[in-house]
């Protein structure tokens, strides 16, 4: 039995046959990045120019490796666990899933840009003082999941936060202190109103 | 060279008053510090990483970016079982943008490595062994670059029929020069051929779990001027990494620096070597920084799991519910390379009977190479799947006595002074009793309300359960676990604490340990350890590296107790330098008892009969006193050849108690509670310690109902978040713990691990309360939908 095998092979979903090398051109390769491709995203209110990318880019990678934000995560860039949860135009989305070049003109809003200055958010705040941080990586994306649901739904109920979080999976915590931080962010905001 | 700080630099440094995108950030490449947070053993400090972690500015092992950087990437086998004929590299290594193209025979140093024994290629040259078995690695400019690199590299195997089946490779022609049996173990005690007057016997399976981090493994190595390599890298344990690494690079280890970057989590997936070799040769053969990280996909093919096992028991009682005998034969799966299979099997052995008294006990362990995918450490290191067993067997013997399961358990539970069936006296706190009864004295939940959101029925959005047809369940069960390292093993930590006076002229402790931060929350109560004995309010905490001595793994549930034990002893041994300094300089006798006459306190040395105090700077004099300490736990012995010994230190227990509605027609479980009394000790952090309990809790209902790797003719069938799942926020039931604060003789502070207890009997509690609401036999974690639905009692 032979298997001339090019292939990694172990699935790789997701990556179409379209995606491997390109034949026919010069030393069997297309060069990936077209030096002439640039444009210009919003993010945290500042423009940023990005120069000489690869188009195929997922806006999660070019803000963490080309714009140095990288307090999105990266658990999975498949859609599966949010922690690349971001902002586009007010909408909540995985920053894995939209291609940057699509996210030209639309207003992002990263994890960076919930703090003012060195004052954190209260959902901030609520998850350093309830102990809804262990290893931390879920945390971005669930700053930013959580302060998107407070905004829409200050009232939430009990049910309607864990179907909100639902799509943020979180490996240390058991979620437990998580529903604490954002009971106490509730508790702040009523007491507030 | 710019290299992105690996974590909020401290203090933390004004920044601009709007949002500002950070550009990677010139900084020393990761040598930060964390700042304390207030608060003392016994608090519930706040984690001095919460706040970089909140804003984003926390810097994981990805995350790190440095001028010049390349982009690096394994290529792995898609068989399970293979020789490989040829590989041709050229294909790839013409495509533009990439820097190298490393090949087994790149190697420089030893081929292989290890944690127990180096039986794992870093590429494997002319077998594979399981499928996603590294056979070369690329560097290039882009991650895409390198990834279309990795596709061009022309492999040609031949494959062949893998070994899949654990019972059979004990017997099969070895698939490995070191052969198929990792190691057999028997334990015998007592009288073998014992009787009682009533036998249950069960068979029982474990599927394989995987720790699911959610930080995937990453990492970025750095050539250094000296021909050496810098490693910043999310680990459990630097030196052991250091050490293989610098086996496999054939570098002398002080060549090789490790610093911890950022981890997102590790539950014993990252004791092992995963990319660490591959990144530091790619560095040093192109000279350039390489970051490598893996995908999700990738990250379920780069470590080791929890091992599968087969198990079959035969419990002996009397007609009043004692236990005669345990008998029990346990097989589990290693998979393709040893890991650390060998103390593996050795918990699942000790622990395999449960914490109750068993005067005589015949245990057969064996863990085996297969061609699945290598196991080995995971939260609970043996004592999970053993658990699994014990109580579906203890249940079984209370159905057949007509006992209530939890009236059995108190009966027979172990107390301190028993033996162990390795005839180990327990010498420690073992309060089994306190446990079970205070997970059982927990209230229940109401019962089902006829009006409740139907999102919390079983199924939950899928809203397709009968409110009609829900059945109730209530399951219990108990388990303990060895703390730190067995068997003989040279364990220890080695912790620095540094004592000086600060720049804002106030005293400063800095504590220099390499023990991983994984997200336990050592960092906090190293501070807290800190402000108790020295009374020094800033406390700092230096990068962990190899720079200081090893601090053994973070795994074990042994942080707390060894380098807790080593930071402690370090400060005692700053304050005694300190103490004797201001004696010289006061004349005062330091021999002997007279020691007594200076202590240190609120931050003055102070003369116990009112001769002086001294502020703590002042009696510093403008030199700061330092001083390193090793910190070793007692010593342990190996098990002998019928399995006794005392290769233990410490134990701890915990009891959990599950609810669950069960749909049996479409075969849904909803956990509606789980209630859990552990013993921890002394819980030097309350809030840490829930921490724990609730997240190991919801890896023990994960392995109950959802979480299994399926493998088949050895392949993976699920390596995703999408067909692998973990427990969401709709989930994760109501957790009501009780903590049993026993301190423990020996243990600093008091305070045993409290990280491994609430994985190992939450599952079989789970499983239990879906047996009580179906009637149904369930031998098989996780449970699946089909086993209730398409199952009859
Ligand atoms: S990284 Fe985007 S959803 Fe997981
Ligand atoms: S804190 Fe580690 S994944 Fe949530």
């Amino acid at each position: 039995m032979s298997d001339q095998s090019q292939s990694p092979g172990y699935a790789e979903a997701g990556r179409a046959e379209g995606s491997a090398v390109p034949a026919g051109s010069p030393g069997g390769v297309a060069p990936l990045i077209d030096e002439s491709a640039t444009y210009a995203l919003r993010v945290n209110g500042r423009g940023e120019a990005v120069k000489a990318a690869w188009l195929g880019e997922s806006l999660l990678y070019v803000l963490r490796e080309r714009l140095g934000l990288a307090g999105s995560k990266n658990a999975c860039e498949q859609g599966e666990c949010g922690s690349c949860s971001v902002f586009v135009d007010g909408t909540l989305v995985c920053a894995c899933c939209v291609l940057a070049a699509d996210a030209v003109d639309a207003d992002i809003v990263t994890v960076e840009g919930l703090a003012q200055g060195e004052a954190l958010s209260d959902v901030q705040r609520c998850f350093v003082d309830e102990g809804a941080v262990q290893c931390g990586f879920c945390t971005p994306g669930l700053i930013v999941a959580v302060t998107d649901l407070l905004d829409r739904c200050p009232h939430a109920g009990d049910m309607e936060v864990r179907e909100a979080i639902s799509g943020n999976l979180c490996r240390c915590t058991g979620y437990g202190r998580i529903f604490a931080a954002v009971d106490a962010v509730r508790r702040r905001r009523e007491a507030r109103a | 060279m710019t290299v992105r700080a690996l974590a909020a630099p401290a203090p933390p440094t004004p920044a601009a008053p709007t949002p500002t995108p950070a550009p990677p950030t010139p900084a020393a490449p990761g040598r930060p510090q964390l700042e304390a947070t207030p608060g003392r053993v016994g608090e519930s400090a706040r984690r001095p990483d919460g706040i970089p972690k909140v804003k984003g500015q926390f810097a994981f092992s990805s995350d790190l970016w440095a001028d010049g950087m390349l982009w690096g990437r394994t290529l792995r086998s898609p068989h399970p079982a293979a020789r490989i004929r040829a590989v041709d590299t050229t294909a790839a290594a013409r495509i533009p943008g990439v820097r190298a193209v490393l090949t087994a025979g790149d190697v420089p140093g030893k081929p292989c490595y290890g944690l127990e024994h180096a039986d794992q290629p870093v590429f494997a040259g002319d077998v594979i062994r399981y499928q996603g078995e590294a056979v070369a690695a690329v560097a290039a400019d882009h991650p895409e670059i390198a990834w279309r690199a990795a596709q061009a590299i022309a492999v040609d195997y031949e494959p062949h029929e893998p070994l899949t089946d654990a019972e059979a490779a004990i017997t099969a022609p070895p698939i490995h020069p070191d052969g198929n049996v990792f190691r057999h173990l028997t334990i015998t005690r007592g009288d073998p051929d014992a009787t009682g007057d009533v036998t249950v016997e069960g068979t029982y399976e474990v599927g394989m779990q995987d720790q699911a981090f959610l930080g995937p493994e990453s990492g970025m190595a750095i050539p250094s001027d000296d021909g050496g390599v810098e490693l910043f890298i999310s680990t459990q344990w630097l030196h052991v990494d250091r050490d293989q690494v610098a086996a496999c690079l054939g570098l002398p280890v002080d060549r090789v620096r490790l610093t911890l970057a950022g981890v997102g989590g590790a539950f014993g997936a990252r004791e092992d070597v995963s990319l660490q070799v591959h990144v530091c040769l790619l560095a040093l053969k192109t000279g350039r920084p390489v970051k490598m990280v893996y995908s999700r996909e990738e990250s379920f093919f780069g470590h080791v799991h929890r091992h599968p096992a087969r198990m079959s028991y035969r419990h002996t009682a009397t007609r009043d519910g004692e236990l005669v005998k345990v008998e029990a034969r346990l097989l589990l799966d290693g998979g393709a390379y040893a890991s650390s299979s060998t103390a593996v099997i050795a918990n699942a052995a000790c622990f395999a009977a449960g914490p109750y008294r068993v005067p005589n006990a015949v245990v057969d362990g064996w863990v085996v190479r297969t061609n699945n995918p290598p196991c080995g450490a995971m939260r609970g290191f043996g004592a999970v799947q053993a658990c699994f067993g014990h109580e579906s067997q203890m249940d079984k013997l209370a159905a057949a006595l007509g006992v209530d399961p939890v009236e059995l358990r108190l009966r027979n539970a172990l107390r301190g002074g028993d033996e162990l069936i390795t005839g180990q006296r327990l010498t420690g706190t073992a309060p089994a009793r306190e446990v079970i009864e205070a997970a059982a004295a927990h209230p229940l939940p109401p019962p089902p309300d006829p009006d409740a959101d139907p999102m919390a029925l079983p199924g939950g959005a899928g809203l397709t359960a009968e409110r009609a047809d829900v059945r109730r369940g209530v399951g219990f069960a108990v388990g303990f676990k060895n703390l730190m390292y067995s068997e003989g093993f040279d364990d220890y930590s080695t912790a620095s604490v540094r004592l000086e006076e600060g720049p804002d002229g106030r005293p400063l402790a800095t504590v220099h340990c390499a023990a991983a931060e994984v997200g336990q929350g050592f960092v906090t109560l190293a501070q807290q350890i800190v402000r108790s004995e020295l009374g020094v309010e800033r406390v700092v905490l230096r990068a962990a590296d190899t720079q200081v001595g090893s601090a053994g793994s973070t795994s074990a549930s042994r942080q707390t107790w060894m380098s807790g034990g080593a930071v402690q002893a370090a400060c005692v041994a700053a304050r005694d330098a300190l103490l004797r300094r201001v004696a010289q300089a006061r004349g005062v006798d330091f021999q002997g008892a007279r020691r007594q006459l200076l202590t240190l306190r609120d931050g003055e040395v102070v003369h116990v009969e009112g001769v002086f105090r001294v502020p703590l700077v002042e009696a510093l004099g403008g030199r700061p006193v330092e001083e390193v300490r090793e910190y070793r736990h007692a010593p342990t012995l190996p098990l002998d050849d019928r399995g006794q010994g005392d290769a233990h230190v410490s134990y701890a227990f915990a009891a959990h108690r599950a609810v669950v509605d069960v749909d049996p027609e479409l075969g849904l479980v909803r956990v509606v509670q789980i209630a859990t009394g552990q013993d921890v000790g002394r819980a030097l952090n309350p809030l840490q310690v829930t921490g724990q309990i609730e997240g190991g809790i919801a890896q023990g209902l994960g392995l109950a109902v959802m979480e299994e790797i399926v493998v088949t003719d050895g392949r993976v069938r699920n390596p995703s978040f999408t067909d692998y799942l973990i427990p969401t926020a709709l989930d994760m039931p109501e957790v009501l713990a009780t903590l049993i604060e026993q301190p423990e003789p020996g243990a600093p502070f008091g305070a045993k691990g409290v990280g491994e207890p609430p994985t190992i009997s939450s599952t079989p509690a789970v499983v239990a309360a879906i047996r009580a609401a179906t009637g149904l036999p369930l031998t098989r974690v996780p449970v699946s939908p089909e086993d209730i639905a398409l199952a009859r009692p």
